[in-house]
């Protein structure tokens, strides 16, 4: 008996692990979504998302430092601002480059990883030795969670602590979930957000009917890479606690969010659950005992594995709502129809 | 009404000499931009920064081997994406691709020690080749059966890939917790192992110098093999038709799955054989960073070069000039080693940003021009 209420702790807390982890990639994965609705692949969030995180980081230190008592609301409004702004202005760069200077899609996003990558390692780097540089209260400000709630609720289903289970997190895991429902509605119930996808199903055809391409394709593209870099800013404040480690990890969970974006075919809300999917089977491992050496990196694998699936049931099927928007990583020139 | 401030109009074609000039003015651009901005990190003077960049390659005979030695394995890598790029494929899956060949040329290099140096070397390179092009015919089987979207196909590959070497690192690590392999053959309790399967140097003859001519004739002879394969073999020009309008190549007969999954095929195994390169004459081991984002970088090379191999070797050579002038400054002038990939980052945007100038006019309204043409 014992052992099973130990199993139950454990798949609490790996739960936990894994809506945390989740939320990184979801918001990157949710900006990427409207980034590809517009048809513009954009293989830079990785670095997209190293930029938000550094500017959160930089940002909120930088507040921290000027004022003596920091209002945690001020704080939150600072480092959500900074990684908002820096990640645009990094999805502006690739918008130019893609949009107005025609060149290749995916050869600029990759430049654009590597780039951003060197600004948030080099800045990060910069900071300080490792450890020694820590934006606290801003860190704390976005972690705070209803105390009471939690404790009520776990009271309540005993071992199975459902409170701690989905109330113990900052509130930018259930901003992420609120931005994919407001994103699934603007997509799919608002006349704007059925431009946009005209936009990325068939340019040519979108500017017959009058909608500026232009216009839809540098918005979305930029606002797409604002949301993805409040992933970094979840990252540095949430899952490392207001620090910054000088590493390839956020470039991976960037790849991640491009993968859960397959995964989820295109859709916001398949996104939420496939980001917390994809943080469970990163952190599965934790969960079976005695496992042979070197299982984590078998299981490290399986989202990636399980998003090639996916492709490749979308591709088989045909089902034309799950399909990559049409003109997907196509460049769209008005003289060249 | 009024003209728009800014008129783009396609042009018909543009000399050599003029394209050339627009692209080393942007490299000339891009680069005062980097020695500006380390200017501003670090108040050092201009002129000293660029005697610095160019000392990072140049300055030392290791330093220049270390060049050479990253400048081709880099164009291989490249050369490998050629045939998928003219077929308009996008392979962006070298990664993970070199990752396979290095672990196949790993996997013979600890196990097969007893046989004979030369003989090694072959099953190494040929077992190589086999990984890379099973690793990037996956991706060109599912796109020619199904269709299935080849650049996210690939993409993920790679981190399979990365995963499975990872998995191998862990169970053959070196030392207990470190995940590394450490060098391979390099153990003593086997001495007779030691150098099995290592491509040592050209001149010397030994493992220590570090010279590295042999990667530079090898590379050298693919880059060549390469450039012929696509241009007067049959094979290229079915590539080229297919890349070009695959209607056109279905009306002329040719096999477009065929072809696909083919051409992906030697793209793999040409990207495979880098990795056997890095790991049998560079690292002497395999870690999950072996291909270290060239698998990526060597995108950016191919596609700036318009999938010619020579124009690769040259464009390799500048991404990894920049690459070391990054690293020599960030040691002199105390900044951290990712300062290289910023500098590295703007020199390409620049010359990405540049090809629109070569292929586009750009007229301002009340342009001199203008005028003179009504």
């Amino acid at each position: 008996m014992s052992s099973v209420i130990n199993f139950l702790g454990q798949l609490s807390t790996t739960l936990s692990f894994s809506i945390t982890f989740g939320t990184v990639i979801l918001f990157g994965a949710l900006g990427e979504i409207l980034t590809e609705k517009g048809g513009n692949l954009n293989l830079g969030v990785p670095g997209i998302m190293y930029i938000g995180a550094i500017a959160s980081l930089a940002g909120a230190l930088k507040f921290e430092g000027l004022v003596n008592n920091p209002n945690p609301i001020l704080c939150i409004l600072v480092c959500l601002l900074c990684a908002f702004v820096a990640s645009a202005l990094g999805g502006l760069l690739y918008a130019f480059l893609t949009i107005s200077l025609r060149t290749n899609q995916n050869v600029t996003g990759l430049t654009l990883t590597i780039f951003g990558t060197g600004i948030g390692n080099y800045i990060g780097g910069s900071l300080g030795s490792v450890g020694t540089v820590c934006a606290e209260n801003t860190s704390r400000a976005v972690k705070a969670y209803f105390n009471t709630l939690v404790i009520k609720l776990d009271e309540l289903t005993g071992t199975f602590k459902i409170g701690s289970l989905i109330f113990h997190h900052g509130f930018m895991v259930y901003l992420a979930i609120v931005l994919a429902i407001v994103l699934w509605f603007f997509l799919n119930k608002t006349r704007t957000g059925l431009c946009l996808r005209a936009v990325g199903e068939n340019a040519a055809t979108a500017d017959a009917a009058g909608i500026n391409v232009t216009k839809y394709k540098y918005l979305s593209t930029c606002i797409g890479a604002g949301i993805s870099g409040l992933g970094g800013c979840f990252y540095v404040m949430e899952y490392i606690d207001g620090l910054w480690e000088t590493s390839a990890t956020i470039e991976a969970l960037g790849w991640l969010a491009v993968a859960l974006v397959i995964f989820a075919t295109w859709k916001p809300i398949r996104c939420v659950w496939g980001a917390y999917l994809f943080g469970l089977l990163s952190w599965f491992y934790f969960l079976i005992p005695g496992l042979f050496k070197g299982s984590d990196k078998i299981f490290q694998m399986l989202p990636y594995l399980f998003t090639l699936l996916v492709l490749i049931m979308v591709s088989l099927r045909r089902r034309k709502e799950d399909q990559p928007p049409a003109s997907l990583g196509i460049p769209y020139f008005r003289e060249e129809r | 009404m009024k003209a728009p401030l800014i008129r783009i109009s396609k042009r018909d074609g543009i000399s050599g000499f003029k394209s050339l000039m627009i692209r080393v003015i942007a490299v000339v651009i891009a680069l005062m931009i980097c020695v500006l901005l380390t200017f501003a990190f670090t108040g050092r003077n201009p002129i000293e920064v660029l005697s610095q960049m160019i000392d990072g390659s140049f300055m030392t005979s290791k330093r220049r081997w270390e060049f050479l030695q990253r400048t081709m394995i880099l164009t291989c890598i490249a050369v490998g994406l050629a045939p998928a790029f003219k077929m308009r494929f996008w392979n962006v899956g070298a990664e993970g691709q070199m990752l396979m060949g290095g672990l196949a040329a790993m996997i013979l290099m600890k196990f097969c020690y007893q046989l004979p140096s030369l003989l090694l070397l072959v099953l190494m390179a040929l077992l190589a080749i086999v990984f890379g092009a099973i690793w990037g015919m996956i991706p060109g089987f599912f796109k020619a059966r199904w269709n299935a979207n080849e650049t996210l196909f690939t993409l993920m590959m790679n981190y399979i890939a990365t995963k499975l070497v990872l998995y191998f690192c862990t169970i053959w690590e070196g030392t207990i917790g470190t995940v590394k392999i450490g060098t391979i053959n390099a153990d003593s309790k086997i001495p007779e192992a030691y150098h099995k399967g290592w491509i040592g140097e050209m001149f010397t003859g030994n493992f220590n110098d570090k010279d590295y001519m042999w990667v530079v004739v090898i590379v050298a002879a693919v880059v060549i093999l390469m450039w012929a394969y696509l241009r007067y073999t049959k094979q290229g020009f079915e590539i080229a038709v297919v890349g070009d309008s695959e209607n056109t190549a279905k009306y002329a007969g040719i096999r477009v799955k065929h072809v696909y999954v083919r051409t992906m095929a030697i793209s793999g195994a040409v990207c495979g054989f880098a990795g056997f390169l890095a790991v049998s004459a560079v690292s002497r081991t395999l870690t999950e960073s072996t291909a270290d984002g060239r698998g990526f970088t060597a995108i950016i090379v191919a596609w700036l070069s318009h999938t010619n191999p020579f124009l690769m070797v040259v464009f390799s050579a500048i991404y990894c000039f920049m690459e070391q002038a990054g690293k020599q400054m960030a040691s002199v002038f105390q900044l951290n080693d990712y300062f290289s990939k910023i500098l590295t980052g703007i020199v390409l945007f620049f010359i990405l940003g540049c090809e629109f100038f070569t292929n586009y006019y750009v007229r301002f309204r009340h342009s001199k021009k203008e005028v003179s043409k009504k």
